[in-house]
């Protein structure tokens, strides 16, 4: 079951060289709480696994405006002066990943599983050096589960059984991220106090979150 | 571009976008399409970031913060429309599920290859979904300006950039031609009224067949 604690508490859970597999897609669902909260706590060398790269100073960029990120798993980076700049330089290692598959490896580790089998990639240079496996006379790119530390994942509503929901396209990657934690902290617009979330209305179970934190983003 | 290209590319690629279909727009130039939808077709456009549904862009002060397209612009949602997170986004893309996507190119070839993602030396912003929706999507067009702003030709023998997967593409709209790629190369299936065969087949590296109606 969860605990609720503050942002600075999810900070001084994350050590550096943690790795973090980040909800979000070009800042909308990113948790803002907590990334401004390790910013502040300084932890660095940090590994980033997220779809986009987001804005400077928003998102991800926060972690990478303070020069607190040694490596990122993402499938773009476009929209990031500074990561772009920060990569050119060698300060961030990066890995591009197309996000189909990007999902799938964060998934599969969230799931117990070693990888995914995908056609995404095939005949291109994100083919090379990986194995090709045939099923059915169709070829496939063995692609290996990605393995996060903390994943900080943004949603709309928690209840207390630590059920989620999140609010239209800020879903995005956070159901994905939330299952892939070793643990799980999402940050929530509010905590439900008299009433749970519908179970069939539940996107993420509770079973996946470990701690929640209140988010201090203002929400209409 | 000039609005006019830029528009009757986007309203040959509508034609192409059926009733009933679900159809990804890529960013920029494909987006376009969607303003000349006809009256009375219904398509269903997916943002690759979790939306099924799309509607126009919403009037200046009703923009929602967590309302975006995969290219972080401002989106309403249609009645009927799904929100879904990234990995069931991508098993609707990958597994075939989306009739048609529409991508911009940096070079395309008579095998069909695409190449539309990186430039080497400069520069890389990353694939994002671009490699899943060429594998994955049933129909695959490049809505594309015929030669680069330097007026070197696009439609290539041989893609020399890195391609973002080979022989995926079916249909390739220029403000210049329509060309569809066949087991046998490049067909020419029309040519924009006020181009010549001859300046369309100046503009293109790559062999085109042309049918005997066009010369």
């Amino acid at each position: 079951m969860f605990q609720l604690i503050s942002a600075e508490e999810a900070a001084a859970m994350i050590k550096p060289h943690s790795r973090i597999a980040l909800g979000g897609f070009l800042a909308v669902g990113t948790p803002e709480t907590i990334l401004d909260a390790i910013v502040e706590a300084g932890i660095n060398n940090l590994h980033i696994i997220a779809i986009t790269s987001d804005y400077i100073g928003k998102g991800i960029g926060k972690l990478v405006d303070a020069h607190l990120v040694k490596s990122v798993q993402v499938s773009h980076m476009g929209t990031n002066k500074n990561i772009q700049d920060q990569v050119n330089s060698g300060e961030i290692q990066s890995e591009l990943i197309p996000q189909g598959t990007l999902m799938e490896r964060v998934r599969a580790f969230g799931a117990g599983l070693g990888g995914v089998l995908t056609p995404t990639g095939l005949g291109t240079i994100v083919a090379e050096g990986k194995q090709i496996i045939n099923v059915d006379g169709k070829d496939y790119l063995l692609e290996p589960a990605i393995a996060s530390d903390f994943a900080l994942i943004r949603a709309h509503k928690a209840d207390k059984a630590g059920n989620l929901i999140y609010r239209k396209t800020a879903r995005n990657g956070n159901p994905v991220m939330a299952m892939a934690g070793k643990i799980t902290i999402a940050e929530v617009d509010e905590i439900l106090e008299d009433e749970y979330i519908d179970p069939e209305a539940v996107i993420t179970p509770g079973v996946f979150v470990n701690y929640i934190v209140l988010s201090k983003e203002g929400r209409k | 571009m000039t609005n006019d290209k830029r528009t009757h590319i986007g309203k040959r690629v509508a034609q192409e976008l059926l009733d009933g279909d679900y159809v990804n727009l890529g960013i920029g130039l494909p987006t376009e399409a969607a303003n000349h939808i006809p009256e009375g077709r219904k398509v269903v456009f997916q943002s690759e970031n979790g939306i099924m549904g799309v509607g126009p862009a919403p009037a200046e002060g009703q923009e929602d913060k967590d309302m975006i397209n995969a290219g972080g612009g401002y989106i309403t949602a249609v009645p009927g429309a799904s929100f879904f997170d990234s990995a069931t986004s991508f098993a609707i893309i990958r597994g075939k599920h989306i009739d048609v996507t529409v991508l911009g190119a940096l070079q395309v070839d008579q095998e069909g290859n695409l190449a539309n993602w990186m430039i080497p030396g400069k520069l890389i912003p990353g694939m994002g979904g671009a490699m899943d929706l060429v594998t994955g999507a049933k129909k695959v067009i490049v809505a594309m300006e015929h030669c680069d702003k330097h007026g070197n030709p696009k439609i290539l023998k041989k893609c020399n950039l890195p391609l973002t997967a080979p022989h995926c593409v079916n249909l390739i709209i220029t403000e210049m031609a329509v060309i569809e790629v066949t087991p046998q190369g490049l067909l020419l299936k029309e040519i924009t009224e006020g181009y010549t065969l001859e300046e369309v087949l100046k503009a293109t590296e790559a062999e085109l067949i042309v049918p005997d109606s066009l010369k």
